[in-house]
């Protein structure tokens, strides 16, 4: 596996206008996704995961979103960049996957002339062999019947089908970082693994990295390498897919794991972490965000400025609380 | 696809029919006929000669005879005789036609010459000065009724500063087929193709508007500016291409304003065309007039609907006629 460093994320935060005041959804975030590798960020709905995937694609509203910190990518930052040089990054050396397949396709377009898009901006490929590598791109994201599948609308194809072409879409280029965001959320259990299984395919073949966007610990334990969990806009816990899963130590990432529906204990409760992520707005701007959602543990647990730091070799952990936490079922 | 189209055809047969009975019954119930406001009035008239003159014209036959009678002739092409211009119905209306066409197309064009630009400035740079400005236009000629626009078109550029005619569709001293003859048809078209244009922008710009609003929030727009498409064939293949389908739905239906023509336009302006005759053959009781011209502009809604249907279904994939 190489570790060339190919995407560094430095305390990147992305805040958002609301009326006349900034707040931010991504909170300085630090992470590097080497070579070949797969990343997966985790976390509830609405802790800020799709918003720094789409700062990092430079796909945010302008004028209402105030971007900080370094995007380090081929030695540029690409917060600096102007929308012109952008877009010779976009889809050329970075692709994403988005997460609804019924939306993501232009419904008035053919499959294939939507695959060749990007190849018309990054290649000077002639009509024919960009047609030569659409149709070689929908075989080798499983589409059986690639002619057919290039003349089709979207409207025609079902939902894998089309997850599958937006996935060609993202790759056609041959980008070396893909954003896979929630890639499998909306397709159905057996066509979630189907993707799953694709991604993994083309990432092995193409030596790509990946930044998987999902909230499936399943999933992540299948094709993460490395894992990084996110809670209200932070990174609380970043560790490699083994550690994270074995010797879990923030609170939230227990809590997370510890949610997952056994099939062993019958009839037992699930478990759920109480309350909700707290909105942009009511985020508690110091101390540990998660405190209100641990109510039991005293508030000296916590540390008054909680930062990420390494508690043992490439395992990071933000906030000291995680020291003394239990569930509240194990007193 | 052409089965559809030849189902739809069919199915307007009986809602000709039902549009034919009405008609003649509304025309019917009208109080008063042709002869009472032109004859009957005059010293010269008696009651005998006029029940005569009604009885030679078949006015006094029990109206389902009178109205298969007219129906016998529609189906031959035949929509009676006016008795006002002492014309066949179909003479008058074809010298009409032309100027109301000429009219209409002009109103269209001009309406989504100016319509389309705004729209789209307005749509894709919301809350910009601009867009404010465009909303604020579309307040006014929303808020503003044809007949005083018009009126006011009328006075100022006509009558004031006099630089349009004021009445008719071209000048008589030209000679028919001229250079001359052509632009002085111009001439007497652009005042109030200008009038109906600005007026009917309206629903054009606000639907543009919205619609690019709704679309350029998509997903699949992110998905082109993901694929690394400029910013303005984001615009052109993608936003504009999706926000155009309702204002091509709309298109087949224009084809109704195409013939039916404007009656405040071209009664404001004297312009000869159909929309004037309508309402000057109401007001004289000119009942083959008024209901060849009904029964023609209820069969070009219908087929206005039809066309619709087939542009829709052209312009987007997922709506296909089977």
């Amino acid at each position: 596996m190489g570790n060339q460093p190919l995407l560094q994320l430095k305390n990147l935060r992305t805040s958002f206008r609301i009326q006349d005041d900034y707040f931010a959804a991504v909170d300085d975030v630090s992470l590097t996704v080497n070579e070949n590798e797969v990343v997966a960020i985790v976390g509830e709905s609405g802790c800020g995961k799709s918003a720094l995937a789409l700062s990092i694609m430079g796909l945010h509203q302008e004028g209402r979103t105030k971007l900080e910190g370094n995007v380090n990518f081929n030695g540029r930052n690409l917060l600096s960049l102007s929308t012109g040089e952008m877009n010779k990054v976009r889809g050329k050396d970075i692709g994403m996957i988005f997460q609804d397949p019924l939306t993501a396709l232009n419904p008035l377009m053919t499959c294939g002339k939507q695959i060749e898009e990007s190849m018309t901006y990054h290649t000077s490929f002639t009509g024919g062999e960009k047609k030569e590598r659409a149709l070689e791109l929908l075989k080798s994201v499983g589409i059986p019947n690639p002619g057919r599948t290039y003349k089709q609308y979207p409207h025609e194809l079902s939902g894998g089908m089309r997850q599958r072409v937006v996935i060609a879409v993202a790759i056609a280029c041959n980008p070396s970082i893909v954003i896979a965001d929630e890639p499998t959320t909306a397709l159905d259990v057996t066509i979630q693994a189907q993707i799953m299984d694709l991604l993994k395919e083309l990432q092995k073949k193409n030596e790509t990295g990946i930044i998987l966007i999902t909230h499936d610990l399943g999933v992540v334990a299948e094709m993460a390498d490395r894992v990084a969990v996110m809670y209200a806009g932070e990174i609380v816990e970043l560790a490699d897919v083994h550690t994270l899963f074995e010797n879990p130590l923030h609170p939230y990432t227990r809590s997370l794991l510890n949610s997952i529906p056994s099939t062993t204990d019958e009839k037992e409760r699930l478990h759920v972490i109480q309350g909700v992520v707290p909105s942009l707005k009511n985020l508690p701007r110091k101390g540990c965000r998660f405190k209100n959602r641990i109510e039991w543990m005293d508030d000296h647990e916590h540390e008054e400025n909680p930062v990420l730091r390494e508690v043992e070799p490439d395992h990071f952990v933000r906030c000291t609380c995680y020291k003394n936490f239990h569930f509240p079922e194990e007193k | 696809m052409l089965k559809f189209i030849l189902r739809r055809i069919l199915i307007m047969i009986p809602q000709l029919i039902i549009l034919s009975v009405l008609i003649f019954a509304l025309a019917k119930a009208m109080p008063g006929d042709a002869l009472t406001g032109q004859l009957a009035s005059s010293p010269k008239m008696d009651a005998q000669t006029l029940h005569e003159l009604k009885q030679k014209l078949g006015m006094l036959d029990p109206p389902y005879v009178q109205y298969f009678r007219w129906l016998k002739g529609l189906l031959h092409g035949d929509m009676g005789m006016s008795i006002i211009h002492q014309t066949p119905v179909t003479q008058l209306l074809a010298g009409r036609m032309e100027n109301t066409i000429l009219l209409s197309a002009a109103v269209l064009i001009l309406s989504y010459l100016i319509a389309i630009p705004l729209g789209i400035v307005s749509g894709r740079w919301t809350d910009s000065w601009a867009d404010k400005m465009v909303v604020g236009y579309n307040y006014i000629t929303f808020a503003t009724p044809l007949f005083i626009f018009a009126l006011l078109m009328l006075f100022i550029f006509g009558f004031v500063l006099g630089w349009f005619p004021t009445s008719g569709s071209v000048d008589i001293r030209v000679e028919n087929g001229t250079f001359s003859y052509f632009m002085s048809k111009v001439n007497h078209l652009i005042l109030p193709a200008f009038s109906g244009a600005i007026i009917s922008t309206t629903v054009t710009i606000q639907y543009l508007r919205t619609e690019i609003i709704d679309t350029k929030i998509k997903d699949f727009v992110k998905t082109a500016r993901a694929k690394g498409v400029s910013e303005s064939n984001v615009y052109t293949r993608h936003i504009l291409r999706n926000s155009f389908l309702p204002i091509a739905a709309f298109l087949g239906y224009d084809i109704v304003s195409l013939i039916g023509g404007s009656v405040f336009l071209e009664s404001i302006y004297g312009y000869p065309g159909i929309g004037q005759l309508f309402i000057t053959s109401i007001a004289q009781r000119d009942f083959s007039v008024v209901t060849a011209l009904v029964m023609i502009s209820g069969l070009a809604t219908l087929v206005g609907t039809l066309l619709s249907d087939i542009i829709l279904s052209a312009v987007d994939p997922r709506i296909r006629i089977e």
